[in-house]
């Protein structure tokens, strides 16, 4: 097979795998996301109802869509909702919560510690990497930045 | 009204994911460190803000809300704090979120198999 | 000398060894598909009452290998080599397999080769004349392969269109010095070939050169076109690969439009059972060669195919290191008159 070089081959190749529906993926995407941030708006305007300031509702709401994340993933559905939602599922932190979840429940055959502990963070894992340490420097740049006032 | 404001803004956001999955070769985990960390840049520079004064649950539920939390708590860290504080502030904000996942995703493995597809 | 080698890559049997006996078992969704009623055994639930999808394939296998066995009017103890492999990391469920059936064992790594790499040492074992009954066996299970290679069962992610679905199952074939046919005539083996693909979800276009360069050479080597054959048959370029291999073999000056088909392909209905490119995975191969080849040509419906099994030999850690994927394949001729 020498009538095709490397670079020629791989356009070529890429050329015949189908695309993307893109415009139901978009669709669906919409519609799960909006759908998901709708039922935080809710739990949020709950939240608002106890009397409770902003931080306790922004970290409840959080806590509720998590839990509502974890329960469908136990439950067997949350793959179905990413399948059809795509990014409208992985996005929201409901997707966060999936992405925990769902490994945990998949390694428990290698023990809680070595299984379950140890792979709870195999996907989810660069969120806190990169998260946590973009806002480090974040906080620093603004010690920075306002030392000088 | 504010409900089909968080679901215009946050079906927006996940579009903005949804393409990018489409037309690029990135993965699901890029665009979440993508948005995560957009979120926390947005946040810092002020620009998360107006977002999520307009779409409320719309731009918080989204991973980038968590990065803007992020930013926001590490801020805040260091006002209160200084050098301290930012290294507490953006897990202090999140912290709730983050035990939360830890536990709910320890019970459902006591208590479910994953099914075959 | 090598009295047997013809060409560059190819051997024919001087003594064509014998199928005396084969078996094919599958998951519940194989057991749904289009072949359904060629399997010997199809599962209700892909555990099999087993802790784990690793120790589930293990026992799939085994029970494929011992009912080839007892197709063939033989014991375990008549056999004197095994030839499996599988996915799976230091391929655990052959050698688990292995340990149970206490037959003298190669075991073998040829990812979705599988089937066509043990047919063809098998073969050329049986008609060296260093065994006269052998067992050449490999599976794959989706659950155990999609926690290895890809993302836990639960989790949300949205599959392309050219990516493929592992088949849950296991084959077997006893290839004994004496039978009434179908007879292994002739092997081509593959030499690995890397294009440069690097997209895990396009596995088709990573192996249909390799599956291009070993049929275009079966036929140098061989002499013979593809209109001697009633089958040529790869084992899961899936829907991509096809379209790829049909193209670029007109290129070499082989059409094989009209005989040609796909394991991958044929195993699952792809509008009922969305499965996007097809199915994949040693057991693909395997079982739709155990179960419906082989049916086919015992009722004289196929006389003479060329099977070629294609594997994607990567590892995700090496895919994450950004290295391409590099793919094979082996051609085994099976015919039911001896040349």
């Amino acid at each position: 097979m020498d009538k095709m070089n490397k670079k020629e081959y791989q356009k070529y190749a890429e050329q015949k795998v189908p695309k993307p529906t893109y415009f139901k993926n978009i669709l669906f995407a919409f519609l799960v996301g909006g759908t998901i941030c709708t039922l935080g708006q809710i739990i949020r305007n709950s939240l608002f109802k106890f009397g409770l300031d902003e931080k306790m509702v922004a970290t409840g709401t959080s806590i509720i869509l998590i839990l509502i994340g974890a329960f469908l993933t136990g439950i067997g559905i949350y793959d179905k909702i990413g399948k059809i939602g795509g990014a409208g599922a992985a996005v929201p932190i409901t997707g966060f919560a999936n992405s925990i979840v769902s490994p945990a429940m998949e390694f428990k055959k290698e023990g809680y510690i070595f299984g379950v502990a140890a792979r709870m963070f195999s996907i989810a894992g660069p969120v806190l990497v990169y998260g946590i340490g973009s806002s480090i420097i974040v906080g620093i740049l603004y010690l920075i930045l306002t030392k000088g006032r | 009204m504010e409900y089909l404001k968080a679901f215009l803004v946050g079906g927006l956001i996940c579009v903005i994911g949804q393409i990018i999955l489409d037309v690029t070769k990135l993965t699901p985990a890029h665009i979440l460190v993508i948005f995560l960390t957009s979120g926390v840049l947005l946040g810092a520079i002020g620009l998360y803000e107006p977002l999520v004064k307009y779409g409320e649950a719309g731009a918080t539920v989204p991973i980038s809300g968590f990065g803007y939390a992020l930013s926001k708590g590490a801020i805040e860290g260091a006002k209160s704090k200084g050098i301290i504080g930012v290294f507490s502030g953006g897990i202090e904000a999140a912290g709730g979120g983050i035990a939360a996942a830890i536990l709910f995703g320890y019970i459902m493995s006591l208590v479910s198999e994953p099914k075959t597809k | 000398m090598a009295m047997k080698r013809i060409g560059s890559q190819t051997v024919k049997m001087s003594n064509p060894p014998s199928i005396i006996g084969t078996a094919s078992v599958v998951g519940p969704k194989e057991g749904d598909g289009p072949l359904k009623n060629y399997f010997d055994i199809i599962l209700e639930d892909d555990l099999w009452g087993q802790e784990s999808f690793e120790k589930s394939e293990s026992k799939i296998q085994e029970e494929a290998i011992k009912l080839a066995i007892t197709n063939a009017n033989l014991s375990p103890k008549d056999i004197e080599y095994l030839f499996s492999g599988d996915l799976l990391n230091q391929i655990i469920s052959s050698s688990y397999t292995a340990r149970q059936l206490e037959i003298p064992y190669f075991g073998l790594y040829g990812a979705c080769s599988t089937m066509a790499e043990s047919l063809s040492l098998g073969a050329m074992i049986v008609d060296g004349g260093f065994a006269d009954k052998v067992v050449c066996a490999t599976s794959s299970h989706f659950s155990s392969a999609e926690r290895q290679f890809r993302f836990p069962l639960e989790y949300g992610n949205q599959r392309k269109f050219s990516s493929q679905w592992t088949v849950t199952g296991a084959g077997a074939t006893v290839l004994s010095s004496t039978g009434n046919g179908p007879y292994i005539t002739y092997i081509t083996t593959g030499k690995i070939l890397d294009l440069g693909i690097k997209d895990v979800n396009n596995m088709g276009g990573a192996m249909a050169p390799a599956a291009i360069d070993t049929i275009s050479q079966h036929f140098k080597d061989t002499g013979y076109t593809p209109d001697d054959y009633d089958l040529i048959i790869t084992g899961d370029l899936g829907l991509v690969g096809k379209k790829i291999l049909l193209d670029l073999m007109k290129k070499e000056g082989f059409d094989l439009t009209n005989n040609y088909s796909d394991c991958g392909i044929k195993i699952f209905d792809r509008a009922e059972q969305d499965t996007h490119a097809g199915g994949s995975g040693c057991g693909c191969a395997a079982v739709v060669f155990n179960g419906y080849i082989y049916k086919e040509m015992i009722k004289g419906n196929l006389d003479r195919v060329l099977l070629v099994a294609t594997g994607a030999l990567h590892s995700p850690i090496i895919t994450l290191q950004g290295e391409s994927i590099p793919g094979i394949a082996h051609a085994v001729t099976i015919d039911n008159l001896v040349v």
